[in-house]
């Protein structure tokens, strides 16, 4: 019955989708105009209608209905609840009908919310959010229908891959996801701009919050999949550069340089067609990201939900999609009129030069991803990692930190770098520029054979660190507006990623050994023995768990427990590394099998500083938090002054 | 630079100067790409493959193929194994320090990454056909299906 | 970056050199498309032959591994007419997934042998019981001998084995409802082959 009802809603939703769209085309016309009234309510509905269609979902996986198809492959009635629930998107189906709520619910938001932005544009933006929608509504009911029943229900369900069965990964796709389909709010939002050629700071005002969020969680998204994967694949790697981790990193990047152009656009009326042609990219990125993913077409440690036809499917929503919004660009972007002039020396040409320089970064990062398959075309099978990557990205992220540094301090529209009064301001920056020369020369006189990315990474973060404080100097800290706050905490977060990333490649030790019970070995600063091995037992493993002592320079001793996992239905085996963290760094042990004389095999890190890469991740996305926090407020404010105002002259009145 | 105000360049000179800046970026960022890629991409290579057409000694690439049976050796120091690579016409000897991957044993399948030097492969990491954390879509032309197991044990 | 040109040109004053520039995403997405397209429909996996194909079967003699049909030996291949030898297990979900395509392939008159994969009898007749069993024959491999001898390192994988028991071809994961004619045509092949 739930699963009728689920598919009911969703027919619904579809239905409603389509009539958003013919409505909001059909408004846009003068003779239309009668119309436009009927966008807002619809938009809503479909929002609530598609709740319903996922709430009915996640009824049926709570339930384990048996008679529903992707019930069946992709839960058991004796899962934990919280798997139960995670199983709604832990597969293909479920993941595209979140995909559509999380559209749909956003749509509705906007529809409810945003009065600032001129009716025509929002009756634009609306038509494009259902068009986009309206794509994968069909996908989702032609050729992945979640409620499918099955003929006959089965006695049990397939379950879950214990590896699957993982909290972090439990919840790192939806918030990827939140991420990816607020791009596609921004997407729509370019779209609208385009169609009324209203492109302008009551656009860019409307666009921000929904950028800003999305980014947030595109940051902790990435933040939390880079754990996820050092602490669960033992390599004792933070970043491979995957597939999967690139399609995350990519929009991510054009989001990040929407961000900033966004508000160039609000507050200065520059940079037009940049930032719609910037909106267009960033969801684009998002798609190629899903289609590279899903169609299998490129290899990945991710690799989930592989199959050719969806693959087609999505390639030909991102040829309808992205192909029609730059056609649209192209014709449009012409007549689009030039927005404010800036001076070289500003605020704006800062911000001009990171946006390129993340433009590079995101051109380097996609041409090195899909390399291969250009190669494959070919017949000559290449693979491209971190000696590709690692250089090239940093050859556009250093001169962008350089000027992400004096950025915040310049003016807007024009600035000057000489006089007595702009010698007050560039002091401390020539004090930050000293600290990083003091750290470049002291980590080549004292440390050897350190690669130049490190070493440059290790001296540009502290330097980096001080100078994205130095927006607060002078400010009454108490009165400083929270976006301010939000910048500073940002960039801080980048220079303390930076510091975390430098450190773990410049200085990281690792020892391999096969050791004998009671043997002991120096890791840089700390002293492990292996005191025993025990065997244990787990719901669906047996495993063989060491017992390690760790003291670090002779300090109390720490108790580690790495174990090799053995499952048996399906058969499999894990190492579950052990981790011990301290303000300045981490202890990484991972066991590995015994050796035919009897010895373990067993593999250690001591990896300086690399918590603080996380750290900074997670920084990032609290600046950003900020930054939307006091935005909501101030909206809030302003809202509530309007009625207070409102209220008033209803009492003068009287 | 240093007079204020007159120095804002008038629209068509700003657009140029932006053009440009733009543009150069662009084509910076493709020839680094292309550049960077003709030296770093590491290239997949059968034991034939090497046999035939030896890379470079130092250069990164990767080696694919059955660790023959027999040839699996254990060094005193119990961590470096050497065995040898073969797709049943060549044979290429590799060496290995580390934690071998689950269900490396003699007979699988394997890609090495690593480079050749004096004649023996020296790998960095290995990647067993049935470590079901990865599945390089290299190994699907040879003798593969852990993508369909993997998916099907995720079920 | 193209779309920086667009961003600062004005709507008096088009010059045609930046309207051209205009093109590039348009042109840059069309590029990327075709990449994609290429790639889709040219899995990488068709054109390259196992290094297993064209040998002849190793040697064995593997046990029976359900009560009611016989274990397999490599002489059951020298008999004269291609076969199918299909490594598969209970455990194994692509397993069940391809039962129909075999049992279509077995009513199609190509006599199928299997090879269990590291199973138990028990589990091995509940799962012929659910799936059907087009098996002429199924042979136990509790040590994955036979499998990695034959270079599978996975199941389900189907090999087609002429008359005079060489390996004419492998074909890798669940046969799918459009592998059956392709397999079919594979089986005659090897019959004609193995006759000449």
């Amino acid at each position: 019955m739930i699963a009728e009802v689920g598919l009911a809603l969703l027919w619904l939703a579809a239905a409603l989708a389509a009539l958003q769209l013919v409505v909001g085309a059909l408004a846009l016309r003068p003779e239309g105009r009668a119309l436009a009234g009927l966008v807002r309510p619809v938009a809503v509905m479909q929002g609530l209608l598609v709740m319903g269609a996922f709430a009915a979902l996640v009824m049926l996986f709570v339930t384990t209905d048996l008679s529903v198809k992707l019930v069946v492959d992709n839960s058991h009635s004796a899962k934990p609840l919280i798997f139960k629930i995670a199983g709604t998107w832990g597969n293909h189906e479920g993941s595209m009908l979140l995909w559509v709520t999380i559209m749909a619910v956003a749509g509705a938001f906007v529809a409810l919310i945003e009065r600032r932005l001129d009716e025509a544009t929002l009756t634009a933006t609306l038509a494009g959010q259902a068009f986009i929608s309206l794509g994968f509504y069909v996908f989702l009911l032609i050729a992945s229908n979640p409620f499918a029943r099955l003929a006959q229900p089965a006695d049990e369900g397939q379950g879950l891959n214990p590896l699957l069965q993982d909290i972090g990964l439990a919840f790192h796709p939806p918030t990827l996801y939140v991420g990816y389909v607020g791009l596609s709010i921004a997407f729509s939002f370019a779209i609208g701009a385009l169609v009324t050629r209203n492109v302008g700071p009551a656009f860019a005002r409307a666009m921000r919050p929904w950028v800003l969020g999305a980014w947030i969680f595109l940051t902790l998204g990435i933040t939390a999949g880079s754990y996820w994967a050092y602490y669960t694949l033992g390599w004792g790697g933070w970043w491979f550069w995957d597939p999967v981790e690139n399609a995350s990193l990519m929009p991510w990047l054009a989001a990040t340089a929407l961000l900033h152009s966004v508000s160039v656009l609000q507050s200065r009326d520059a940079l037009r067609a940049w930032t719609v042609m910037l909106g267009v990219v960033a969801f684009s990125m998002s798609m190629v990201g899903t289609f590279l993913v899903r169609s299998g077409i490129l290899t990945s440690v991710h690799a989930f939900a592989v199959d050719p036809q969806r693959g087609a499917f999505i390639l030909a929503l991102l040829a309808i999609d992205i192909g029609g919004a730059l056609a649209l660009f192209t014709l449009r972007a012409g007549t689009v009129t030039e927005g404010k002039r800036f001076g070289l020396v500003s605020r704006e040409a800062a911000l001009v030069f990171n946006n390129v320089m993340l433009s590079g970064i995101l051109g380097i990062v996609l041409i090195g991803t899909l390399y291969p398959l250009l190669t494959e075309a070919y017949g000559v099978k290449v693979s491209v990692g971190a000696p590709y990557f690692n250089p090239a990205a940093g050859m556009f992220a250093f001169p962008m930190f350089v000027v992400m540094a004096v950025g915040p301090l310049l003016r807007w529209r024009q600035d000057r770098l000489s006089g007595a009064r702009s010698g007050r301001r560039l002091w401390p920056l020539a004090v930050c520029l000293a600290l990083v020369l003091a750290v470049l020369v002291g980590v080549e006189l004292t440390a050897h054979g350190i690669a130049l990315l490190p070493a440059l990474g290790l001296s540009v973060a502290p330097g980096l660190l001080l100078a994205s404080l130095l927006p607060l100097r002078g400010r009454n800290l108490r009165r400083t507006p929270l976006p301010v706050w939000g910048m500073v905490v940002a960039h801080a977060g980048i220079a303390v990623a930076l510091f975390g990333m430098a450190s773990e490649s410049a200085f990281s030790v690792e020892r391999l050994a096969a050791l004998s019970i009671g043997e002991a070995r120096e890791v840089g600063p700390w002293r492990v023995s292996l005191d025993g091995m025990m065997p244990v037992a787990g719901p669906n493993w047996t495993a063989l768990e060491a017992n390690v002592t760790t003291r670090y320079a002779g300090g109390t001793p720490v108790q580690l427990h790495p174990r090799a996992e053995t499952f048996t239905n399906p058969p499999g085996t894990r190492n579950e590394s052990a981790l011990e963290t301290r303000w300045n760094g981490q202890l990484y042990v991972v066991l590995g099998e015994q050796a035919e004389d009897g010895r373990w095999q067993m593999r250690f890190w001591w990896k300086p500083f690399v918590p603080l890469i996380w750290l900074g991740g997670a920084l990032v996305g609290l600046g950003g938090a900020l930054a939307l926090l006091g935005r909501v407020m101030s909206d809030i404010r302003r809202l509530v002054a309007k009625d207070k105002i409102a209220w008033r002259r209803m009492r003068q009145g009287r | 630079m240093t007079t204020p105000s007159t120095t804002l360049l008038k629209p068509k000179h700003q657009r140029l100067v932006l053009v440009l800046f733009a543009l150069a970026a662009l084509i910076g960022a493709g020839l680094l790409a292309a550049f960077a890629l003709s030296r770093q991409a590491s290239y997949f290579y059968i034991p034939s493959d090497i046999a035939a057409h030896p890379p470079e000694p130092g250069r990164a690439v990767r080696l694919g193929g059955m660790v023959q049976k027999g040839t699996l050796k254990t060094m005193p120091d119990g961590v470096t194994i050497h065995f040898i690579v073969t797709d049943g016409k060549a044979r290429v000897p590799v060496r290995f320090s580390g934690i071998t991957p689950d269900l490396f044993v003699e007979g699988s399948g394997v890609v090495a990454e690593g480079r050749m030097e004096d004649g023996t492969f020296v790998a960095d990491n290995l990647l067993a056909k049935h470590d079901e954390k990865y599945v390089p879509r290299e190994m699907k032309n040879m003798t593969e299906s852990d993508a369909k197991q993997v998916v099907a044990q995720t079920q | 970056m193209a779309a920086y040109e667009a961003g600062t040109m004005s709507q008096a004053d088009p010059k045609p050199r930046l309207r051209l520039a205009l093109w590039l995403p348009l042109i840059l997405f069309a590029a990327l498309f075709a990449l994609f397209v290429h790639g889709l429909t040219n899995p990488a996996d068709t054109n390259v032959a196992s290094a297993f194909v064209g040998n002849p079967l190793p040697q064995f003699d593997l046990p029976p591994a359900a009560a009611d049909r016989p274990g397999l030996a490599t002489r059951a291949f020298q008999t004269g007419k291609p076969k199918l030898l299909n490594v598969f297990a209970s455990w194994c979900v692509p397993c069940a997934a391809e039962a129909p395509q075999l049992a279509a392939l077995a009513q199609a008159g190509v006599e199928v042998d299997g090879v269990a994969i590291h199973d138990q009898r028990a589990d091995l007749t509940r799962f012929l019981a659910a799936n059907g069993n087009p098996y002429a024959a199924i042979g136990r491999d509790d040590q994955r001998a036979v499998q990695l001898a034959i270079g599978s390192s996975g199941v389900p994988e189907t090999y087609v084995i002429d008359g005079r028991g060489v390996i004419r071809y492998q074909h890798i994961g669940d046969i799918r409802p459009e592998d059956v004619p392709k397999l079919l045509a594979r089986v005659k092949d090897a019959g004609k082959g193995a006759g000449s």
